[in-house]
């Protein structure tokens, strides 16, 4: 479309503005972090000074490298546990034809709508007949609960959509399921897994309510958890130049790889929830 | 015949594994869901304690409600039912949740109505439209907190110089603000997400129908109001109805940008503060209860409206 010179000024200002709020709190939080000592109380809309002693003091001070670590390993294990359970799964709802498929399917993406909250105290005495309270366990196995049904789902959608044909002559050969799904499938939904196991990634790596609840130590907890518990001893004292480095350091590699990683993640999302 | 005969051991193998292989997955979410809520609604019609949860008590729907009758006529309810505090966090989360599923709405189509335009640098615009998303919720409540300070916040030093307001806001710790500064911050974390589903929705739009209407002169917003919005309405219902549902469990923002305040105490931090801060374990179980019943609801009747193709006879 044809746009006369004062349309495309209005439109250009428009997308502007979309990305000034987009990127401006995380830019601010960037300048803030690099800020120091009475520097951090200035309001500045540029970068003024370049100081890294807040990143020096959370990475070599206290836990927070600890806690980093915590967090790559929830996320990890749980990318990991939930695309292994859901390959096989989604194989079977997508092209095995048996009674209350449909069902199950539905069951399965009804707990992705179950609120946090109400699983809650069951979850607790599960993890604590475990034993599993305050152990990082305790998150990669209560984190199933939103990325399983998502995986599921959208794999299943993603396996559905692939042609009969491509299984037909390993199953006329006689290969078993677990073949075919090693031979014939994997090589295929390598991008679905991408996409889906980003996304539980993030989730994983952002989770905060169960982190809070099933971990009480320090050392234990993961990064959500342990940015918010930041204090100083009072109000005026809270280290925000501190917080802010830890926000940074949290924030680049989502954002790094969101930037990657952007086609996939955009398919990813819409598919689990426009296909439905 | 043998060929059918081959056939249906082969479906009858299939359909065994096919149980084989949906084990594991359906074994965990009964262990991480379907089990744990079990147990969330037993507790709530018990006397359960965090320290005691092996030895409670059935009483009933005392948790819930109960008359106490003082003996000389006169008497008052008890329980969640009757707790003001529960019903201005059922208020709170009501009118979150409408707001801001109505801003993000609007702000998400006007984005996405942009994103779907070709100009230079659309990829870049995308891309950016993304970085609060990526933000864990915990970064972006704090970031937010530090932009709102009262005494060295950003915002306020905006909003000076633009003369929007005459002098600084507390904006997390007024109550008049709070709930604003919670919904400012939600608004603009959870919009790209928004947009992208309206996108994906623009994008099954066929082009030609804007060619006809260019090519007979309807003017630009007739077009967006009588072919566009209606061919995009069932995407932004979807999406209206996913963030809802995720709006009415809000817990993460409330919690950590405005803690302890009765302005946004919403059902899920009510929840749990009984739950571990309050020592009222059963209590706090039956107010996680109560907010399951009305997520439930909405996702049944929303399943059950848009009638959802499942078996996948369509794709």
């Amino acid at each position: 479309m044809k746009r006369t010179p004062l349309q495309s000024l209005g439109f250009y200002a428009l997308v502007a503005i979309i990305v000034l709020q987009a990127v401006f709190p995380f830019f601010y939080a960037i300048l803030t972090s690099l800020e120091d000592g009475q520097a951090l109380f200035e309001v500045n809309y540029l970068p003024t000074s370049l100081n890294l002693a807040n990143y020096r003091s959370m990475l070599t001070e206290g836990v927070f490298g600890r806690q980093i670590l915590n967090s790559v390993f929830v996320a990890t294990v749980v990318v990991i546990l939930s695309l292994a359970l859901a390959v096989t799964a989604a194989y079977a709802l997508s092209r095995i034809r048996f009674r209350g498929r449909g069902l199950l399917l539905l069951t399965v993406l009804s707990v992705s709508m179950f609120p946090q909250i109400a699983v809650l105290s069951g979850l607790f005495e599960v993890i604590r007949t475990f034993g599993l309270f305050n152990s990082l366990w305790s998150l990669v196995f209560s984190y199933m609960i939103f990325t399983l049904p998502f995986t599921v789902w959208v794999l299943t959608t993603f396996m559905r959509n692939l042609p009969v044909e491509i299984e037909e002559a390993a199953i006329m050969d006689g290969a078993s399921s677990i073949t075919i799904i090693r031979r014939v499938f994997l090589p295929l939904m390598w991008p679905a897994m991408v996409t889906t196991g980003l996304l539980a990634f993030i989730h994983a790596w952002n989770e905060f309510l169960f982190a809070l609840t099933f971990l009480s130590t320090d050392s234990q907890r993961t990064v959500p958890v342990a940015i918010a518990l930041i204090s100083g001893r009072s109000e005026f004292e809270i280290p925000w130049g501190n917080i802010m480095a830890a926000s940074v350091i949290v924030t680049l590699p989502l954002v790094a790889l969101v930037l990657v990683f952007q086609r996939k993640i955009v398919s990813g999302l819409t598919a689990g929830a426009v296909k439905g | 015949m043998p060929e059918t005969s081959r056939k249906s051991r082969l479906s009858r193998n299939r359909t065994r594994s096919a149980w084989l292989f949906l084990a594991p997955m359906l074994v965990t979410l009964f262990i991480v869901a379907a089990w744990p809520l079990g147990r969330t609604i037993w507790f709530s019609f018990t006397d359960a304690s965090l320290d005691l949860m092996a030895d409670a008590k059935w009483v009933g729907i005392r948790n819930y409600l109960e008359y106490v009758d003082w003996g000389d006529g006169e008497g008052q309810y008890y329980g969640l039912l009757a707790d003001a505090r529960w019903w201005r966090s059922v208020w709170n989360t009501v009118r979150f949740a409408v707001i801001s599923v109505a801003f993000e709405t609007l702000f998400g189509l006007v984005i996405a109505l942009v994103l779907n335009q070709q100009f230079r640098g659309r990829g870049l615009v995308r891309a950016a439209v993304l970085v609060p998303w990526a933000i864990p919720t915990i970064v972006s409540a704090k970031m937010w907190a530090w932009m709102m300070h009262d005494q060295f916040g950003i915002l306020n030093d905006m909003f000076l110089r633009l003369g929007l307001i005459s002098h600084p806001v507390a904006w997390t710790a007024s109550p008049d603000t709070a709930m604003i500064a919670v919904l400012i911050v939600d608004i603009w974390k959870t919009t790209p997400f928004m947009a992208l589903l309206i996108l994906a929705g623009l994008q099954m739009v066929p082009q030609d129908i804007y060619e006809a209407a260019r090519l007979d002169g309807v003017p630009a917003w007739r077009t967006f109001r009588k072919v566009t919005l209606p061919l995009i309405m069932p995407a932004i219902l979807v999406a209206i109805v996913f963030r809802a549902l995720d709006a009415l469990r809000i817990f993460d923002i409330a919690y950590v940008l405005t803690p302890n305040t009765d302005a946004t105490r919403t059902m899920s931090v009510y929840a749990r503060e009984n739950l571990f801060d309050y020592d009222q374990f059963a209590y706090g179980s039956a107010a996680s209860t109560l907010l399951f019943l009305v997520i439930a609801l909405i996702t049944i009747t929303f399943i059950l409206a848009t009638r959802m193709d499942l078996e996948g006879r369509n794709t």
